[in-house]
């Protein structure tokens, strides 16, 4: 047999005796990504915030940094972002967004933005990118963005009802929220720009969370049927440490496919792929530490699953 | 489960074909694909010879994507505008005595008329104004326009709700229309142009190289007017910029000679004798009449070539222009002169155009993101694949060849959809290709733990996959839940995103549980192992 394994056939480890640990630590972790969040605040792309992003390669030779910047800051749209993007020849521009001047509209502005950048820089850079977001659509976005996520969560939790019982159905939530709060602040922490993509970034982090999570209860419900005279802890462990070696190996194989990603898959994912990254530890970790152990909170036992069936057993008994 | 009855082992495998099938042009050239569809004779029916390949988003092909917003308060001004014509018309019929003038307002017009007499001689005229708008949905939705009369003799004749709706609705109908014959005349392939929401249009062009000038012929709303300038003295006129003049404003008549909608030809041309580029163009009869009439009475002054209220060009009449052609000349450029000669044949917008977002990408980035996009799909997949063989031996490579038949099946079904594959798409196949393997890895921990509690292979494999079914279920419906929530309320990369995973999703349940199954099904029966070696 020369199949790897990674890990002891059969295990034992008492996850719930770790809740002492993981309850807390989630609690200021999330404390803190609140506090990252209204301290730090979100590198909002364009997308959210309105404005201007070009992204330039030098037709010849690496691009002079300095000098666009200088020659890009003469033009009167305040300061500009100038960096660096990925290879020495390409080179970002970043203008926000222009108020009403003269007798411009914003939007008119923000149009007067490109054809100035263009006439600056046409001769000497390929224009590569242009994205020109008004103020208007840039609302929008935010809203849809939002109610994407609300809107995902919501139906989630609908589903899960109906497939389990309201207790996995919270709990999950619960996991896939703290989940969602740590995303928003590894984006707040590490500055890394916070745009649609990021977006569905968050959305799939929550897929893939919820997706542990749900392999994990199917899996708690099954032991719970299966043996009534455990207690809840034991189930749980039970449970978990049967699912283990499965949540490894997926958790491996994914991040093997975002690793592919983030080193290859060109500037604008690696933001995309890095957040995955963080999502993909961050949702094992609370499918295993947070979402199972709050179930012994909301109050799931052994019998529960089962107490319709008894009390009719007990019934036609009687 | 892991008997498979004949016609159902037929089926999967049809279906893994048919979906090979529609991934197939993928793989031709767009010549060969146009070969293809004309070398098939026509009792072979479409589906079977699918020529679609999948359409590219434009951030890998690179283009242009322009968010136009139509003006409404404009349009609104303009419509209102009209009705005091038409209200003026009825007074000046009737000689209605007014109190004050009539006032506008953003939806309509105001007029007061003390006398009673005069009022209930004009308020029927009023109502013919009344027009009914039809609505798609229910039917009648009453009229465009309301005329009351209010106490005191006040009139008011204003737009309804129903009658703002079917205006701006007639609008952004028309911008689409006239949108797309400029933008078809730039001679660009498969522009996209479609309504959004309720008054913004969207505008596509894959591979443009010259976006700012598509933005040009875009916004130019391109009324058109040919009027005289005015004459010392005249009462009915308006400063207007020139281009032509000094860029000096100058006095032009109200009056219109003939507007753009009597064109019916414009062309780009040189001047023979000075040889720069004009614009030649022809009016219908009813066009050619009027301006031969006015420029009969009219010889020696000069005429005020308006566009879009700015005088582009002021030629002296030398003498009656009677033939209902003519040349507007402005010291154009010849690509000017080529894009207004676009525009004029396209007719004017009913209402000015905002730019509201654009994205550009230019071809050289779209060309590098497919080859990041790709290069990172095959060094992530040959990444997992090793990594299940090396777990779990030939099972893995069962699993491996699922995952293969898994992403042709997504390019197929994109390819029929066709449906747009954006980079975030290739994030969400990249995406697809880890998750479906967790499908597989849960059936194989399942096998392998019912062998571990002493069940024979058979038994072990049976129940493996059964009960790893409702586990694949319930984790993947959830994640198709949250996907196709995102499809519906995401724009942009997020839908592009959504798209990939969702069918993502719906193929990986189908291969990584059935048509695993069937293989190790039928290697099971083939092989007959005592033990399993997963």
């Amino acid at each position: 047999m020369w199949l790897v394994r990674y890990i002891p056939t059969e295990t034992k480890y008492e996850f719930m005796q770790w809740r002492r640990w993981s309850f807390p630590l989630s609690a200021l972790l999330s404390v803190l990504c609140v506090l990252a969040f209204f301290a730090l605040g979100m590198n909002f792309g364009i997308d959210f915030r309105g404005g201007t992003l070009v992204e330039l390669q030098s037709r010849e030779g690496p691009a002079n940094l300095s000098a666009i910047r200088e020659e890009a800051n003469t033009l009167g749209f305040g300061q500009v972002e100038v960096q660096e993007f990925g290879a020495p020849t390409d080179v970002s521009l970043r203008v926000q967004l222009q108020e009403a001047r003269d007798d411009l509209t914003e939007e008119q502005v923000q149009q007067q933005v490109v054809a100035d950048l263009r006439a600056a820089f046409e001769d000497a850079y390929e224009f590569r990118r242009v994205e020109v977001v008004g103020p208007r659509v840039s609302g929008e976005l935010v809203q849809s963005g939002t109610l994407g996520v609300v809107f995902a969560i919501f139906g989630v939790l609908v589903y899960l009802w109906f497939r389990f019982e309201w207790h996995f159905a919270v709990g999950a939530v619960i996991a896939t929220l703290h989940d969602l709060v740590l995303t928003i602040g590894f984006f707040a922490i590490t500055q890394i720009e916070f745009n649609m993509t990021s977006i569905a970034a968050i959305l799939t982090i929550l897929g893939y969370s919820l997706n542990d999570t749900v392999v994990v209860y199917d899996r708690i419900r099954e032991t719970l049927r299966k043996y009534k005279k455990l207690t809840i802890h034991q189930v749980l462990d039970a449970a978990i440490n049967a699912t283990l070696s499965r949540t490894i190996l997926t958790g491996v194989t994914t991040f093997l496919a975002l690793i592919a990603l983030a080193i290859l898959g060109g500037e604008i994912i690696k933001g995309f792929a890095y957040a995955m990254i963080f999502g993909l530890v961050v949702g094992t970790y609370s499918s295993v530490f947070i979402a199972a152990p709050i179930l012994i909170y909301l109050g799931v036992r052994p019998s529960s699953e089962i107490a319709d069936s008894e009390a009719a057993q007990a019934m036609a008994a009687e | 489960m892991l008997r498979f009855k004949t016609s159902t082992t037929i089926a999967i495998l049809v279906a893994v074909a048919f979906g090979m099938l529609l991934a197939m042009p993928n793989l031709l050239s767009q010549g060969q694909r146009d070969a293809l569809a004309e070398a098939t004779p026509g009792f072979v029916p479409s589906f079977l010879v699918p020529t679609q390949g999948v359409v590219l988003g434009l951030d890998l092909q690179g283009g242009s994507h322009v968010l136009l917003q139509v003006d409404i308060a404009e349009l609104m001004r303009r419509e209102a505008q009209n009705l005091r014509d038409q209200v003026r018309q009825a007074l000046r019929e009737t000689r209605t005595p007014l109190e004050g003038g009539i006032q506008m307002t953003s939806r309509g017009v105001q007029l007061r008329v003390p006398d009673a007499a005069a009022r209930a001689q004009l308020m029927p005229l009023l109502n013919e104004l009344e027009i009914p708008v039809e609505n798609a949905v229910l039917g009648q939705a009453g009229n465009a326009v309301e005329v009351t009369e209010g106490p005191d003799g006040l009139i008011t004749a204003l737009y309804t709700e129903a009658g703002v709706t079917e205006r701006v609705n007639r609008a952004v109908a028309q911008t689409i229309e006239v949108l797309r014959r400029r933008v078809d005349a730039l001679g660009t392939t498969e522009p996209n142009i479609q309504r959004q929401g309720e008054d913004r249009v969207l505008v596509q062009v894959p591979g443009l190289q010259d976006p700012e000038r598509l933005k040009a012929i875009l916004g130019e709303t391109a009324q058109l007017e040919f009027r005289f300038l005015a004459n010392p003295g005249d009462s009915d006129v308006e400063m207007l910029p020139s281009q032509d003049l000094g860029g000096e404003p100058v006095s032009v008549e109200r009056q219109i000679i003939v507007g753009g909608e009597d064109l019916t030809d414009a062309q780009p041309a040189f001047d023979p004798q000075t040889n720069e580029p004009v614009v030649n163009f022809r009016f219908n009869v009813s066009g050619a009449q009027r301006f031969g009439e006015a420029t009969t009475r009219n010889v020696g002054r000069q005429l005020a070539i308006v566009l879009d209220d700015e005088v582009i060009s002021a030629p002296r009449i030398q003498s009656p222009i009677t033939g209902g052609s003519g040349q507007i000349s402005g010291r154009f450029s010849v690509q000017e002169a080529n894009d207004l000669s676009v525009l004029l044949r396209a007719g004017a917008l009913p209402a000015r155009l905002t730019i509201v977002e654009e994205r550009t990408v230019g071809p050289g980035l779209g060309a590098d993101s497919i080859r990041a996009g790709v290069t990172a799909a095959i060094v992530g997949a040959i990444a997992v694949v090793a990594f299940m063989i090396v777990s779990y031996g030939f099972f893995g490579l069962l699993a491996t060849v699922s995952l293969t038949v898994n992403v042709i099946l997504i390019l197929g079904l994109l390819s029929a959809l066709g449906a747009t594959l954006t980079l975030p798409g290739i994030a969400g196949i990249v995406l697809t290709i880890g998750m479906a393997v967790d499908s597989n890895v849960l059936i194989f921990e399942r096998i392998r733990e019912e062998e571990r509690v002493g069940r024979s292979a058979a038994s072990a494999l049976d129940t493996g996959f059964s009960r790893a079914l409702a586990t694949i279920l319930d984790a993947n419906l959830t994640t198709l839940i949250a996907a196709a929530v995102l499809f519906f309320l995401g724009t942009g990369p997020v839908r592009g995103f959504a798209v990939t995973l969702s069918l993502g999703i719906i193929t990986t349940v189908f291969t990584a549980y059935t048509l695993t199954r069937l293989m190790v099904a039928t290697w099971f029966r083939v092989k007959r192992p005592k033990k399993l070696a997963v």
